[in-house]
């Protein structure tokens, strides 16, 4: 490995001296997210392996080119999961790939983000150096949480290594209950339920058609079952497993088709947005929508979303000139430039992904 | 420990005379005699009167002494309610303390939406008292949370004994509306779940108020477990205790407090609180479940099988709340049982991967006879963090020296494992140096990196938390030419 890292470092050395782009790439299950750049592809896959496994002190420590497919069968042995339940989108998908994406999945609104469980981050700068930051415990507060900042950085900062991440125990039991509903409705009765003890660790509604599936002790979801089966007239989804899989890999039916798909990230208790067909997830906090990806539309969409203080991207297809993800206020863009200036002076990685 | 600085009367007369241009003179404290309260924080062993102290009414007047300190170039501390244990809010002889005392308004509790946007000197408790009428509670349950503030919370990732279950502080803030050196007013995060960018937000969360001042907090709420019960565990040596809370964790479990205390500690509280704690027990563990009446029926009696299956020489669970409130007490109160049984005691805050723990525990035990001191150890046993409690007395030449040693040297250790030098407390002043320890040179530049992209003219707390390249140079040096860190001859600032 010590050998494909100063590889590693050697391109990297030469794309700064000649102030050359390269495109960080693992196994391209994502090229299509962020904004289409150039560049010589600097492909981390053959950086691979589990370091560190201990599943009695919930922490994974790989390398970034490990593919995710990988350390999901290595928590299953032991019964534990990456509780933010990442998208993999193709067979190749890698955990560098995951975490600079930092994209999460359905259980989201429940355990939390992905960047809320990476816990420490080896890092190539754009000087080849190898930089280390966090660690291998829960509760580190030595310097800033650079790692966290990683996530979902798009592979912008720096090429990242080696990354561990918090685990978590698979639940006892799960369950999902169907429940007829429209929209207005759902996002309401999603709310109120989320500020009551329930075992709640996903939703989706579509079609006049919610959702909901419930994740805990025997005990917890049982009694869930009972009080929103009986009291809203839900129904046990069968084969539910497969619904969560295909909602979380946007293999479900409302991804079909070539239309733009736009992502809106929006306070929960937002209501109905008429901007076209959607699919609610999160609660009512992410909500996928099929729209037009021109300038026009674009401009309509996050206009709606940034005056209920959420954002909006341009997730899949489109036109991307007019931005892939909502543009930053100038005092933020300036906090970016600078970080985007000090880790990578050259601006060799991955420039342009984000904005 | 080093003496304080003294404060420059005229420089203090310049800065004091642009500040009362811009702001009322209520909020504004130069006279010796009202800035003496501010002297130190929660690391009380250090103090230094501050140049001034300001009490701003609102962001407006955030903004104007900010404004002031880039345009006179005065370094600026922000303080909350200042029971930081690192030293984090210490004052500097040349700086002005923004303190968020008069920021103390809940300003909306939302019940629908469970959150709370409250100002930064809210305390952390009031916010779960706002929000209990709604069966709602902020999580994060530092032991200080009837003083701290949220602002104070968001500048240190505070903790508590229900994180491992529940998060940090990073894990239930949704937005902070920070105003920056440069005058700017910057929302991070949002009232979704994400916001567009880089997690500026994440980066800001613990970074111990070096990157911008926060106006405004926007906290998540939870709904509150109906109930709670806690498992009090013996254990004849702390080995099998910690291989015991691994095998509670392999078992699928997460407890809603997992808190181990050794027989040192046990015997420390005791005569204070009398919860009843087993005094021949080498370890003590505390294992909480909550949740519904049959929820936590299910994992009690899951925790309870565990826990005997991995030898655990007497167990009891509560059978009421007063119960589980007196089984708590002790483990809340080891730090005032430390200063009853002690003129002084040092507490330290290092994260290690539990496996280690015998390690670790077996060579702080040697350390005790080296330095000549006694020290407690209190654990929180689910995500590692230590709190070791060393007792000395300062009036006794030497000791306040050999203390710190003592925990340097423990700091050290931590790091040798594999883990952190502060879990839950900060770097501040007090473990700036053991940040060459865990941190490379160029590492510790990607911190001033971080740094600069927020407050390029470093006026923000700028002594605190990361240490300049050329302070850990000479801390190498002397290292390696003495052996013992002279710590008392370094600068502070």
């Amino acid at each position: 490995m010590q050998q494909i890292l100063e590889q590693f470092q050697s391109q990297v050395r030469a794309a700064a001296a000649g102030k050359r782009a390269l495109r960080i790439r693992g196994g391209g299950t994502k090229d299509w997210y962020g904004q289409r750049i150039e560049g010589e592809i600097l492909d981390t896959r053959a950086y691979s392996g589990i370091v560190d496994y201990e599943p009695t002190e919930l922490v994974i420590t790989a390398r970034c080119g490990t593919p995710l497919r990988d350390i999901e069968a290595a928590l299953a042995e032991r019964k534990q999961m990456l509780a933010f339940e990442p998208p993999h989108f193709g067979e190749g998908a890698t955990l560098g790939g995951m975490i600079s994406a930092g994209l999460s999945g359905p259980r989201r609104a429940s355990s939390g983000a992905l960047r809320d469980f990476v816990l420490g981050a080896k890092l190539l700068d754009g000087k080849g150096e190898v930089l280390s930051f966090g660690g291998k415990v829960m509760k580190n507060v030595a310097g800033y949480d650079v790692s966290r900042l990683l996530a979902g950085s798009m592979g912008t900062l720096g090429l990242l290594l080696e990354v561990s991440v918090k685990v978590l125990p698979v639940a006892y039991r799960e369950a999902t209950l169907r429940f007829s509903m429209n929209e207005t409705d759902a996002i309401r009765k999603l709310n109120e339920w989320a500020g009551q003890p329930l075992p709640i660790s996903g939703s989706c509604w579509h079609e006049g058609v919610l959702a909901l599936r419930l994740s805990g002790a025997q005990a917890a979801v049982d009694a869930a079952l009972r009080s929103l089966g009986g009291a809203h007239g839900g129904e046990l989804m069968p084969d539910c497993d497969r619904f969560w899989a295909s909602l979380r890999e946007q293999r479900h039916a409302f991804f079909d088709g070539e239309a733009p798909v736009w992502r809106l990230s929006v306070p929960s208790t937002f209501g109905a947005i008429d901007l076209g067909p959607q699919l609610i997830e999160w609660g009512g906090a992410q909500r996928w929508l099929r729209a037009d990806g021109d300038a026009a539309t674009a401009q309509r969409i996050r206009a709606t979303v940034a005056a209920c203080g959420g954002h909006a991207t341009l997730f899949r297809g489109g036109d991307k000139s007019a931005g892939v993800f909502q543009p930053l206020a100038p005092a933020i863009a300036k906090i970016h430039e600078r970080l985007k200036a000090g880790f990578d002076p050259s601006n060799i990685f991955n420039p342009g992904r984000m904005y | 420990m080093i003496p304080a600085i003294p404060v420059d009367p005229e420089r203090r007369q310049q800065v004091a005379s642009a500040l009362r241009a811009v702001l009322p003179a209520r909020c504004v404290l130069h006279d010796p005699e009202d800035t003496r309260p501010y002297e130190c924080d929660g690391l009380a062993a250090y103090r230094q009167l501050p140049m001034i102290v300001t009490l701003p009414d609102n962001e407006e007047q955030v903004l104007a002494i900010l404004k002031v300190c880039r345009d006179l170039k005065v370094p600026i501390v922000p303080r909350g309610a200042g029971t930081g244990l690192s030293g984090g809010a210490q004052p500097m002889a040349d700086g002005v303390v923004i303190s968020t005392a008069r920021l103390n308004r809940i300003l909306r509790v939302e019940p629908y939406a469970r959150t709370a946007v409250v100002q930064p000197g809210v305390r952390n408790l009031a916010i779960s008292e706002a929000a209990a009428p709604f069966g709602l509670y902020y999580a994060p349950d530092p032991s200080s949370q009837i003083a701290c503030t949220i602002g104070g919370n968001v500048a240190e990732n505070s903790g508590g004994v229900h994180c491992l279950k529940y998060g940090l502080t990073v894990h239930n803030v949704l937005r902070a509306r920070v105003c920056t050196i440069e005058g700017d007013v910057i929302e991070l995060g949002g009232e979704a779940l994400d916001a567009p960018g880089l997690d500026l937000l994440a980066v800001f969360i613990g970074s111990e108020g070096m990157l911008g001042i926060v106006t405004e907090v926007t906290v998540k709420l939870v709904p509150k477990p109906a109930m709670a019960q806690v498992i009090m565990a013996s254990f004849d040596d702390v080995v099998t205790g910690g291989d015991a809370v691994a095998s509670v964790i392999a078992a699928g479990i997460i407890p809603a407090g997992l808190e181990m205390m050794d027989r040192t500690s046990s015997r420390m509280v005791e005569p204070f609180v009398k919860a009843g704690y087993d005094l021949d027990a080498a370890a003590i563990l505390l294992c909480e479940a909550d949740g519904t009446a049959l929820e936590v029926a299910e994992e009690i009696e899951r925790m309870t099988a565990v826990l005997q299956e991995a030898g655990a020489s007497a167990i009891a669970v509560s059978q009421n709340e007063a119960e589980r409130l007196r089984f708590w007490s002790g483990r809340k109160n080891a730090f005032p049982a430390a200063g009853r049984i002690s003129p002084d005691y040092y507490c330290m805050d290092g994260t290690i991967p539990r496996k280690h723990l015998a390690l670790v525990l077996s060579r702080i035990e040697e350390m005790e006879r080296t330095y000549g001191l006694r020290c407690a150890n209190v654990f929180h046993a689910g995500d590692g963090n230590m709190h070791p409690l060393i007792l000395f007395d300062a009036n006794q030449p030497g000791e306040l020296q050999r203390a710190e040693d003592f925990g340097a040297a423990i700091l050290a250790l931590c790091v040798e494992v594999g883990g952190t030098i502060t879990g839950e407390h900060g770097v501040g002043v007090e473990k700036i140096d053991s940040m060459c320890v865990q941190f490379s040179s160029k590492e510790l530049e990607a911190f001033f990196t971080v740094k600069r992209a927020f407050d390029p003219g470093m006026l923000l707390n700028p002594n605190k938390a990361v240490p300049a390249l050329q302070r850990c140079a000479e801390m190498g040096r002397m290292r390696v030419s003495g052996g013992v860190l002279p710590f008392a001859d370094l600068p502070r600032f």
